[in-house]
């Protein structure tokens, strides 16, 4: 091998350190800080809707125990239900701990879901309340809460709703903590649920 | 200290393996056991599996779900049907972009190729029974008339699943 290709291995060597640096630096330092002050303000606001069980519900209730929120709607064939379904598994298995976890699942349509409906709708899924309100304070928390809903319109006037279908998890401080994606496995999910609930 | 640089790259790709493992993400794949329920073969067409869920209490909707074959020359198209515990029956696209669910009504219907299966299950196409008549209770069987363009009404039932079934399959849950 002469000098002249041995210097060149070294001088790509060094690009590697110098790309692994950079990675090291965005991966573990830039990012995770940037991704902090995007979601430290998940869930503040100033919204005030109200749940099914008849309590206000403002960015104050997520304070006192860790809780879960999801944004749903009761015309809802396939996510909503599966998802509660999948909330009822995690509940089940918490229940070995004699946990519950707090989930508020907030209607992205209250023009069709009031109170009422909202509530004999998530009675079946142990631990969940329903959040509705007028259509200017669910749209102040979908903003609060950075999530999106939007209506689709259908025939006869009908109308579905697309929207962001993830979990989202807050500990006791009402701080953001994670989201649990649809369908994620429950062996994944419930190390989070432990983790947040100290148990 | 020729070797510094190599061993410096192997210790720092140690070091940010991890970071960049997690910032690939995984995206949970769920993949339904197959499973022998019960059968309905109309002309060229073979429908399995056909499972709806228990509504949620004051559910206004339920989804529908079954596997369609098409083992014939032509194509076929599922149009719709009708049911006589929902107002309407629609034929319903499902996907996720991102974390967004977004549903749509498949007006033209859901084309059924020759020589092909279509799944239609949770989160992708699906029955919608619009305007509910009555709560669907698990454990009843419920019965759709789905219409074809070629094959006809095809009279399909419907095993009426847990709220969160996946398949009709009775281990999974």
């Amino acid at each position: 091998m002469n000098g002249n290709a041995f210097r060149l291995i070294r001088l790509a060597l060094w690009a590697l350190v110098g790309a692994a640096l950079l990675a090291t630096l965005w991966f573990q330092v830039l990012s995770p800080r940037l991704n902090q002050e995007i979601t430290a303000e998940i869930g503040i606001g100033d919204y005030k809707l109200e749940t099914t069980d008849g309590s206000s519900f403002t960015a104050a209730s997520l304070k006192g125990e860790p809780s879960a929120v999801f944004f749903g709607f009761t015309h809802c064939p396939d996510v909503c239900p599966t998802t509660l379904g999948d909330i009822s598994i995690w509940q089940e298995d918490l229940a070995k701990d004699n946990a519950t976890l707090r989930v508020f699942f907030i209607s992205v349509d209250p023009e069709r879901d009031t109170a009422q409906t909202l509530g004999d709708y998530v009675s079946w899924a142990p631990g969940v309340v329903g959040v509705t309100g007028t259509r200017a304070e669910v749209d102040k928390a979908l903003k609060a809460f950075k999530i999106y809903a939007r209506k689709v319109p259908g025939e006869n006037g009908d109308y579905s709703m697309d929207h962001t279908a993830y979990v989202m998890l807050f500990d006791a401080n009402g701080r953001f903590d994670q989201v649990i994606t649809y369908q994620e496995l429950p062996e994944k999910v419930l190390p989070k649920l432990r983790k947040l609930m100290n148990l | 200290m020729k070797l510094t640089p190599i061993l410096t790259v192997a210790l720092l790709g140690l070091a940010a393996a991890p970071a960049l493992a997690e910032q690939a993400g995984h995206s949970p794949d769920h993949t339904m056991p197959a499973h022998e329920a019960a059968s309905v073969t109309q002309g060229d067409l073979t429908l399995t599996g056909g499972f709806t869920r228990a509504t949620l209490p004051g559910a206004p909707v339920a989804g529908g779900f079954v596997t369609i074959t098409n083992a014939g020359n032509a194509d076929d198209v599922l149009t719709g049907g009708q049911a006589t515990f929902a107002a309407e029956v629609q034929v319903h696209e499902m996907a996720m972009e991102g974390d967004v669910m977004k549903m749509r009504h498949l007006p033209d219907g859901l084309p059924i190729p020759a020589g092909s299966s279509i799944d239609l299950k949770p989160g992708s196409f699906h029955l919608m029974f619009m305007g509910l008549k009555q709560p669907l209770t698990e454990g009843e069987t419920v019965t759709v008339d789905l219409t074809f363009e070629k094959a006809g009404t095809v009279t399909l039932p419907l095993a009426v699943m847990g709220p969160g079934a996946k398949s009709a399959d009775h281990s999974a849950h």
